[in-house]
């Protein structure tokens, strides 16, 4: 950090010499642009690196700032992860979890599809009206409704069911990816589906061999963003749930890891990276795609 | 090739098959097709939607159906103090905390509007917060927040001495309200700077160049050309951020649930220790329906937002 600053101050300064302007704009961009921006960094991305740190820290640096520098770990060790791995249904709830996640991904996918092409595509009366209803959707947050939800999962005889959450979850999801895929049909040219009706094709056919490989990056972005949507959730899973081995990764380690008054910071915060790291790695990989489709599901 | 993958499926029509003729008659197959998403909202969304606001008058609870009694759970939170406390609460937190993550949101996005190398990396790197689930780093901001061995407080008393003994961040009322104030702040900055980086960059940059023709200082610049462009994608992402914040329950529930003597409760937290963990679900229904009004407003926001972008662009260009 130090030395790029440095060296930025050096390009500023071999700048200065032809003319003060190109100082003054080189300094002037040093403070405006990359201080803030180092700092913001810095700001978000602190609490993933002491979640990293603690999560590898024996106990007794962990919880002794005078003789061990909070910042670094002079013996690293495995322990939390360990006691997590063997010690608790860690394993098990990681499994929920990504259960449920590609379970509720995959219905909404398929049910926000053929929303979407009906509604892009197929043009009835009313096909706005019904876009309209799945975006006011999108606007009913979890909080109010998990209540008489639970009643609902309860009359269902779902409750405490894996299977209640990948039904509850698409009504969060369905809304978004619809948006999401109706964007995205918009962007295919109408023509290529006229050529195929006027081939004979039926349209199931041309939603499967035009229409759908064409949409693969709006499925794409759908998915992977369902996929993250359902792994993040813990409202419903929260309340929907009650054994500890049916628990999903959130909800599991808030209410079976946090026990009596003294808290299991190094094991809590192992947890918590290794919870995240799913989808953490799930974004390195698609990043482009949540960038796009967080942004067009705004634009749209 | 061509001319048979081309025949096949004019084949396949020209059977008397009466399943792809149903198929391809299309109210059916509208009908087909909408049906997964519709039930799926119909049964899990608006019957919900519907029976909670029906179970606010009655006094439901767990195991025991209950009668009709008209406002008497919403005149029971009228008189409860905890319940204003909740709405105080939930104001303020949406309050500050929206305006926090804009201020903050919208100068990381004209900061990352600029060009220098590794964009796409930082852009990638500073939506982490958002991406990754918010109860593990609440946990993280819990953590962090801890009485003895709070990281913040080291800074501050050792490191630069600043204060002589630690921060007690979550045992009392407002430092509380403040610390998760300020976790709500930290995770919403990347979707607001993201979404809001989004609009910035769809600005003509030839509106720039004729404002600085114009002699139009950079503050003229951004107050008469990107503030304007940027209205009707800010108010979206306002009304989006609004809803969420009044309605959040994860941070809160992580973090303190409600505590120290139920000073940092939102309504969705209220709503739930009464409801699921207290068991009263009717009068917990009746908090949750208590925070349709905010929500009606601010979908009403965004509908106006929406139609000032209709009427900016032209009402043809759909």
């Amino acid at each position: 950090m130090t030395d790029t600053v440095a060296q930025r101050a050096a390009v500023a300064d071999a700048k200065a010499a032809p003319d003060t302007m190109a100082w003054d704009s080189g300094l002037r961009r040093l403070m405006m642009i990359y201080l803030p921006l180092g700092c913001f960094v810095l700001i978000l991305l602190f609490p993933f690196y002491w979640m990293a740190i603690t999560s590898f820290k024996p106990n007794a640096e962990l919880l002794n700032y005078r003789e061990h520098n909070p910042f670094w770990i002079s013996s690293p060790t495995l322990a939390h992860i360990k006691h997590l791995l063997f010690d608790t249904s860690y394993p098990r709830w990681l499994w929920t979890t990504m259960l449920v996640a590609i379970g509720a991904t995959t219905l909404s996918l398929v049910a926000s599809t053929l929303a979407a092409y009906a509604i892009e595509r197929l043009r009835f009366r009313g096909s706005a009206y019904v876009g309209l209803g799945i975006y006011l959707a999108y606007l009913v947050p979890p909080s109010i409704l998990f209540i008489p939800l639970a009643t609902v999962v309860v009359q269902f005889g779902l409750f405490d069911s894996p299977l209640a959450l990948i039904l509850v979850y698409p009504t969060f999801l369905v809304p978004f990816c619809t948006w999401l895929l109706i964007g995205y049909f918009k962007s295919i040219p109408y023509e290529l589906e006229e050529c195929a009706l006027v081939d004979g094709a039926t349209r199931l056919q041309i939603l499967r061999r035009i229409t759908l490989p064409l949409a693969v990056p709006g499925l794409i972005s759908a998915g992977i963003f369902s996929f993250t949507l359902s792994w993040n959730e813990f409202i419903y899973a929260l309340a929907f749930i009650q054994s500890g081995a049916n628990k999903t990764v959130p909800v599991a380690i808030l209410t079976e890891l946090v026990t009596g008054d003294v808290y299991q910071w190094g094991a809590l915060m192992a947890g918590s990276l290794l919870g995240s790291l799913p989808v953490a790695i799930f974004y390195s990989l698609f990043v482009d795609y949540y960038v796009s489709s967080l942004t067009g599901a705004v634009k749209e | 090739m061509s001319v048979t993958t081309l025949s096949s499926p004019a084949l396949a029509q020209r059977q008397p098959n009466w399943l792809v003729r149903l198929f391809d008659y299309k109210p059916f197959l509208i009908a087909m097709c909408l049906a997964p998403a519709i039930g799926l909202l119909a049964v899990f969304l608006t019957y919900p939607l519907g029976l909670g606001i029906w179970l606010a008058f009655t006094d439901t609870t767990i195991g025991q159906k209950g009668i009709f009694v008209g406002l008497d759970n919403f005149q029971y939170l009228l008189s409860d103090p905890l319940w204003w406390n909740a709405v105080f609460y939930s104001v303020v937190y949406t309050g500050i905390a929206t305006f926090g993550k804009f201020a903050l949101g919208f100068w990381l996005a004209l900061l990352l509007n600029n060009h220098f190398p590794f964009k796409s990396l930082l852009r990638a790197i500073i939506l982490l917060p958002w991406i990754v689930p918010t109860v593990l780093s609440a946990l993280a901001f819990w953590w962090i927040y801890d009485p003895q061995f709070s990281i913040i407080s080291y800074l501050l008393v050792d490191v630069l001495h600043w204060r002589d003994s630690n921060i007690d961040f979550l045992g009392s009322p407002w430092p509380a309200r403040f610390s998760l104030i300020a976790a709500n702040i930290w995770r919403g900055i990347p979707f607001v700077a993201i979404s809001l980086l989004a609009g910035l960059q769809t600005i003509s940059p030839s509106l720039y160049e004729a404002a600085m023709l114009d002699g139009a200082s950079s503050w003229q610049r951004f107050r008469y050309i990107t503030f304007p462009m940027m209205m009707p994608i800010l108010a979206i992402v306002m009304t989006f951020s609004i809803i969420f914040t009044f309605t959040d329950f994860q941070l809160v529930y992580a973090i303190t649930r409600g505590g120290p003597g139920n000073s940092t409760h939102l309504l969705a937290t209220l709503a739930f220790q009464r409801g699921i963990a207290g068991g009263e679900l009717g009068e917990g229904a009746a908090i949750a329906v208590s925070m349709i009004p905010f929500l009606v407003f601010a979908t009403l926001f965004s509908y106006f937002g929406l139609a000032r972008r209709k009427w900016q662009q032209g009402e043809a260009n759909d």
